[in-house]
Formats: C-alpha cells, sequence, structure tokens
C-alpha cells in the first residue's frame, strides 16, 4: 500500500489547478464572460483531459480514474464552467460497451432526477430525459433495451436549461426518436453499468472534494481581511471553530473519495460501487455542511448573488444530485451490509 | 497511487489472519468492561511475541523497523478477526525515543514496547487541563533525586501502571511553558496514591487519579534534559492525536462489524433510523481507515508531525461519537433483553472531544497553525 500520488499525478494536478486558475470564473459577473469561458473550453480541449478515458491499448483507458478524479477535483475547486464531466462518463459508457469513440461532443442522458441513465424502449423509439454538463455540447447518450442489456443510442441536444449549478448547464431532452450509434457494440451487462455507475460516482465524490477545498479557502480569505469590532473576523473562535471543522471534513472527503477512484478500475464492480457509495454519503453530507458555512461566515454578502460562496454550493448540490446523494448511498451501504436499504445500481 | 498490498505485504497480512485465528483472547471492549484489563497485558504480549506489535518502531528498542503502512493492516486484521486492538501506547513510545538519552531508551524502551512494563501518563491536573503548562506538581532535587509533589487526574491506566511519566515544575522561577520537565515514576512506592475514577458509563479501571506527596524519582529518570518536559509534552499529544498511532482504526471497525452484525441477527427488532445510523458508522469508521491509509502512506516520505494531527484527532472523534449514537439507538431497541453494552459504547464515546486535547483546542490549532487565520 502506498497511496501517494505519483509524480506524474502530482504534475496533472499542478497542471490543472493553473488551468483553473487562470481561466476559471474568479467573481459572479465573470460567469457571464462568455469570451473568458471560450478560452477555457479551448484550452481544457487542448489538454485532451476530456478523453481520459477513451480507450488505449486492448480497452484499457488513456489514463486510470484516479488521473479523471485529480482533473475533476480541481477544475471543481475553481468552478471550472466547461464541460469535463459530461464527455468524461460518456467516453467510459462507450469503452465499456466497445464502441468507437465519438464524433461529436457528447454528454450523458439521465432520468430528471438524475439518479441514473434515461432507457428508451429501443433504437427509434422517442427517448426523454436530461442531459447534463452541456456547455458546448450536441449530442448525449442513453440506454436502450436490447436481448442481453442495454446498447448505447443518442439523442441531439439543443440549447440549454435552467441548472440550480450556475456553472454546468443542463438540457431536457423531450421525445426524439433515440438513433443506434453506427458500428458495433457490445451489450452492457447490469455489472457493466454498475462498475460504470462506480466511476461516476467517485469522479462525482472529486468533483465535491475540489468545490467544497474552494469554498474552504473563499471563506478564509474573507475572513482574514473582512473586519467587525475593530479586528479581522477570522481572529473570532466561533469563526475559527466553524472552518476548522469545514477543513477536517474536506480531509476526510479526500480520503475516501481517493480511494472511490482507485477501487474504480482495481475492484469487482460490486466493490468498486460499495467504495464509491462510502465515500459518497461522506462526501455528499460533508460539502452540503462546508458551503453552507462558507456562505455563513460571509454574512450578509454570502446571501447576495454577487459572492461566489452560492456558487459553489449550488456546485456541490448538483454533484450530490449526479447519481443519487446522502440517502440513496448509505442505502446502498446498508443493502451490502444486508441491514436494509434497498440494492443500488440499474438493474 | 495503490490502496493494494504489495507482495510482502499480503504474505504478512496472510501470517497475521492465520495467527488470529488461533489466539484471539475474544476480550471485551475496554471502552465497555473492566474485564478487558485481566486480559490486556498478556493480549499485549502475545501480540508482540508472534511479531505483530512494534512493527514501525526501531529494532534498537524492539521493533522491527518496517514502514508505518504495516500498522494499517494489523488494524484492519483486528478489526475483521473481532480481536482487540493493539495497546494505544505508541505516544509514550514517540515521547520517550525523540526526547530520552540512550540511557532511558535502553533502560525503559524496550519493557513498554514489549509489554513486560505498564505505563501510565501524569500531565493533567485539576486546575491545569487545557491550560497545561500551568500544571503545578513540583519536582525539587535532593542530592541525586527529585522529590515530588502533586496531584494528577484524568490518567489513563493509572490503575494497572508501574511506572508514571510525570510533568512536573522543575524551576519556578522560569516561565511556565520552560520551568517544566518530565520523570519516570515507580508508582509501588511511599507517597503514591493512586484511586481510579469511575467514568460516566461505570467503567473503574481505565480512568484515575494520583496524588505524589514526597515521591521520588532518580535524576537518572528524568526524560530529556531540565526544561525540556513542555517540548515532550508536546511531542506526546501530538501522537496521541493519531489514529493511527493508537490504532483507533481498530476499535471502530470492531465496533460497527458488531452493530451490523446485531442488525443482521435480528432485522424485525430495529427500526430504519437504526439502519441509516449504523450505515453511517460504517461510513465513518471505513473513512478513518482510508484517511489513516493516506497518513501513513505521506510518512513514506519522512514527512513529520505537525498540527495536521489535530485535524485527524477531530476526524477520529466524529468517528468514535457516530459508532456510539448508532450504539445509542441499538440500546433502547435491546433495553432489557441483554446486557447494556451499547448505552456503554455511547457514554463512552462522550471522553472522545475531552480525552488528547479537547475539541475545542484542536479545531484553535487547526484555524491557527493550518488555515492561517488570525490569533484570537
Amino acid at each position: 500500500m502506498d497511496v501517494r500520488l505519483s509524480s506524474e499525478q502530482q504534475a496533472l494536478r499542478d497542471a490543472a489547478a493553473r488551468l483553473a486558475d487562470d481561466l476559471g470564473p474568479k467573481s459572479v459577473a465573470e460567469l457571464g464572460d462568455g469570451a473568458r469561458a471560450a478560452k477555457l473550453d479551448t484550452a481544457l480541449e487542448a489538454t485532451g483531459w476530456r478523453e481520459l478515458r477513451t480507450p488505449a491499448d486492448g480497452n484499457r483507458p488513456l489514463a486510470s480514474a484516479v488521473e479523471a478524479a485529480i482533473v475533476a477535483e480541481e477544475l471543481g475547486r475553481g468552478l471550472a464552467d466547461t464541460s469535463f464531466l459530461g464527455p468524461t462518463l460518456a467516453a467510459e459508457l462507450r469503452r465499456r460497451a466497445s464502441a468507437p469513440p465519438a464524433t461529436v461532443p457528447e454528454t450523458v442522458l439521465l432520468t430528471p432526477d438524475l439518479s441514473r441513465l434515461a432507457v428508451a424502449g429501443g433504437a427509434g423509439e422517442p427517448c426523454s430525459g436530461t442531459a447534463i454538463d452541456v456547455q458546448g455540447i450536441t449530442s448525449a447518450l442513453a440506454l436502450a433495451e436490447v436481448a442481453g442489456g442495454h446498447e448505447l443510442v443518442t439523442v441531439p441536444v439543443y440549447g440549454t436549461s435552467p441548472s440550480r449549478d450556475l456553472t454546468r448547464p443542463a438540457a431536457e431532452v423531450s421525445g426524439p426518436p433515440a438513433v443506434r450509434l453506427p458500428g458495433t457494440q457490445t451489450p452492457l451487462s447490469a455489472a457493466d453499468i454498475e462498475g460504470w455507475t462506480a466511476f461516476v460516482v467517485a469522479l462525482t465524490c472529486a468533483d465535491l472534494v475540489g468545490t467544497m477545498r474552494g469554498a474552504v479557502e473563499l471563506a478564509c480569505s474573507y475572513a482574514g481581511v473582512r473586519q467587525q469590532y475593530g479586528t479581522a473576523i477570522g481572529s473570532f473562535q466561533s469563526v475559527q471553530h466553524m472552518l476548522a471543522d469545514a477543513h477536517v471534513s474536506v480531509e476526510g472527503s479526500r480520503s475516501v473519495a481517493l480511494h472511490a477512484a482507485w477501487a474504480a478500475d482495481t475492484l469487482p464492480a460490486g466493490e468498486a460501487l460499495d467504495a464509491a457509495a462510502v465515500a459518497k454519503a461522506y462526501c455528499a453530507r460533508a460539502a452540503r455542511a462546508v458551503c453552507e458555512t462558507a456562505i455563513q461566515v460571509h454574512g450578509g454578502i454570502g446571501n447576495t448573488w454577487e459572492c461566489l460562496a452560492h456558487v459553489h454550493l449550488r456546485r456541490a448540490l448538483l454533484s450530490t444530485q449526479l447519481l443519487g446523494g446522502v440517502g440513496a448511498h448509505l442505502d446502498r451501504v446498508a443493502a451490502r451490509r444486508e441491514i436494509g436499504g434497498v440494492p443500488g445500481g440499474l438493474r | 497511487m495503490d490502496f493494494a498490498d504489495s507482495p510482502e505485504e499480503a504474505a504478512f497480512r496472510r501470517r497475521l489472519r492465520a495467527w488470529l485465528a488461533e489466539n484471539n483472547p475474544g476480550l471485551p471492549a475496554s471502552s465497555t468492561s473492566d474485564a478487558y484489563w485481566d486480559g490486556q497485558a498478556s493480549w499485549h504480549q502475545a501480540l508482540y511475541d508472534a511479531g505483530f506489535f512494534a512493527l514501525s518502531w526501531p529494532e534498537e528498542i524492539g521493533g522491527q523497523g518496517l514502514p508505518s503502512v504495516y500498522e494499517a493492516i494489523v488494524d484492519e486484521e483486528l478489526a475483521a478477526a473481532g480481536a482487540p486492538p493493539r495497546p494505544s501506547l505508541g505516544y509514550l513510545v514517540q515521547g520517550l525515543l525523540r526526547h530520552g538519552g540512550d540511557d532511558v531508551k535502553r533502560r525503559f524502551l524496550p519493557g513498554i514496547v514489549n509489554g513486560r512494563d505498564r505505563w501510565c501518563q501524569g500531565f493533567s491536573e485539576p486546575d491545569a487541563g487545557s491550560d497545561l503548562a500551568s500544571l503545578r506538581t513540583r519536582a525539587e532535587r535532593r542530592g541525586d533525586e527529585y522529590v515530588i509533589t502533586g496531584h494528577k487526574v484524568w490518567t489513563s491506566y493509572s490503575d494497572s501502571a508501574a511506572w508514571c511519566l510525570v510533568l512536573a515544575r522543575t524551576d519556578p522561577e522560569a516561565p511556565k511553558h520552560r520551568g517544566l520537565s518530565a520523570f519516570a515514576v515507580r508508582m509501588d512506592q511511599p507517597g503514591v496514591e493512586q484511586r481510579p475514577l469511575k467514568m460516566v458509563n461505570g467503567i473503574t479501571r481505565e480512568f484515575g487519579e494520583v496524588v505524589f506527596d514526597g515521591a521520588v524519582a532518580r535524576a537518572a529518570d528524568m526524560i530529556g534534559e531540565p526544561g525540556e518536559g513542555w517540548r515532550l509534552a508536546m511531542t506526546v499529544v501530538s501522537h496521541e492525536r493519531e489514529p493511527g498511532e493508537l490504532g483507533y482504526v481498530a476499535r471502530y471497525g470492531k465496533a460497527v462489524n458488531e452493530l451490523v452484525a446485531r442488525l443482521r441477527a435480528e432485522p424485525e427488532r430495529f427500526s430504519s433510523e437504526n439502519v441509516r445510523d449504523v450505515a453511517w458508522a460504517v461510513v465513518e469508521a471505513e473513512m478513518l481507515r482510508l484517511h489513516v491509509c493516506r497518513r501513513l502512506s505521506d510518512r513514506l516520505d519522512g514527512v513529520s508531525h505537525g498540527p495536521e494531527g489535530s485535524v485527524d484527532k477531530l476526524l477520529m472523534t466524529w468517528v468514535e461519537q457516530a459508532v456510539g449514537h448508532a450504539a445509542l439507538g441499538v440500546s433502547e431497541r435491546t433495553a432489557g433483553i441483554e446486557e447494556d453494552t451499547w448505552l456503554k459504547m455511547y457514554l463512552y464515546s462522550r471522553a472522545q472531544s475531552v480525552m488528547g486535547g479537547t475539541s475545542q483546542i484542536q479545531r484553535n490549532l487547526v484555524a491557527t497553525r493550518i488555515l492561517g487565520l488570525p490569533a484570537s
């Protein structure tokens, strides 16, 4: 056992952090700056990080889930408002189905509650759901029922619809016919989808860790400059203790999220999903509390649209909802230990 | 980045698992039964003699000099076997290793490590809890001895200890942090009176107070230099905050396994709230296991102990208290039909946010030393 990041992984982390710091939004006003967002999108495209899960030799991915999680964490920390999660999840789904890589920018289509992949009755049948993380995206992958499991189909994605997350828009898809992928693919079994789910949940945990790290940094720098009673509010123990708890929550979350990412490529699907469920229950519970603390430390300013704290909270709320939050994952943990809950995963 | 065992680690894990299958003494938890202490010394010695204790400590004091990640394997296997945790005395060992001279190390450490000598730690006093440096116990030089007078309290293991690591004031004129020195003091001598303190859950053999009234320590049994007591105390408490040093991953893993087994045995007795609480305790315990893997891996770089011990202490506290709350729920559903072990487990968990430095103090340290917030 040696869970230190390799020097290559540290370099990847530093590069992702630089990208997010240089081109991510530094204020709520900058969220509306299309020229900046376009530069971020171009820069991310140039890194090739959206293709980390495309097949390299054999059907192995170009990079491990740990590398994908490293990028996701840094993009979450910097509130990167460009698509990464969507294309990564789509590439992972294609890889697991041994389907050829996407030829257009692609995400995945989920049920409206974002708890699982949308399923069409078959190719040519109407397909509905919510396409996630659709910045610059024109197509979404969904499932269609076939003998022996599910196959991949696509639907076109147009425009965006309101999302709780101001950095990653969604798009509603209402009933276009599902289109069969060109070329051959292998039907996805329940275990394939379980493995995909473990990967996705692990990535949402990485994004949560990043988002809450960013929220703690934001709140600490504010507490260091905001003065009341003639002194910085960060010198008051009541404020210090809230921020200390937030930092501790982030550290615990990093440990479970790192393990879930490692497990996604290493353990059998059931065990990987259990590792992901443990991580998601922990990270999602922590993230909401940490982002709420960031708002509280900002006081009245924290309750205005202009303060970035709610952008962190909103991003955390979306990452929490994706493939299930605290309750759904505690149920998975309980079910696996045969003490109740409901068995998780798509069946 | 790999959580999996290396071939050497896997072989070690197999040997340990086979040994545990034959040698688990089946002791009750120290937090719920005084009977634990009847078997503690022999468990320590058996674990040591079989080569499964003191793995990462230096060979010259009886350790094996292995990377500390081996300790994580021990904790996982102890929990899986439902065996007692390894003895929690790493903080004493680290304090003596870092501050003791060669003579002190040679005389005391092998006995602590191999389990033949029991030790306790006399730091806190009635008027010196969080503000430890204000302690008033005095040690006065008389020839080649020191005479010790004072009152120590909240002393874990005073009931069974042969030696006490006493922090005492040797220079009343010096500023409060600089006038302290540390001594190894024999407990079985005139002038030492030990009284057990009954804890809130009713157990009586873990916790005590010790009155020193003219007790004697040899000058040669001073640990470190005169005035080095505060630095030694900081070394000790920083290690006392670390779950990897304490072996608490095994404690919580075992408790959680017992809670899961209790629910599984009789599901109709328990509510959905019980299920959620136990599932959350599972998540918390697993978090700590993985967090310790991360910390022990960082030590492969030679990373030294800093303020992140306070982070780990708070995480460990949250785990213990989540396990405690799950146990409380189970105790309500099993009241009157079995022993109140679950209630004792819950009540004991309240001590975790106080012992080894309160959660309030840990938060102060995280805020000022890690987050860089201005001192209040």
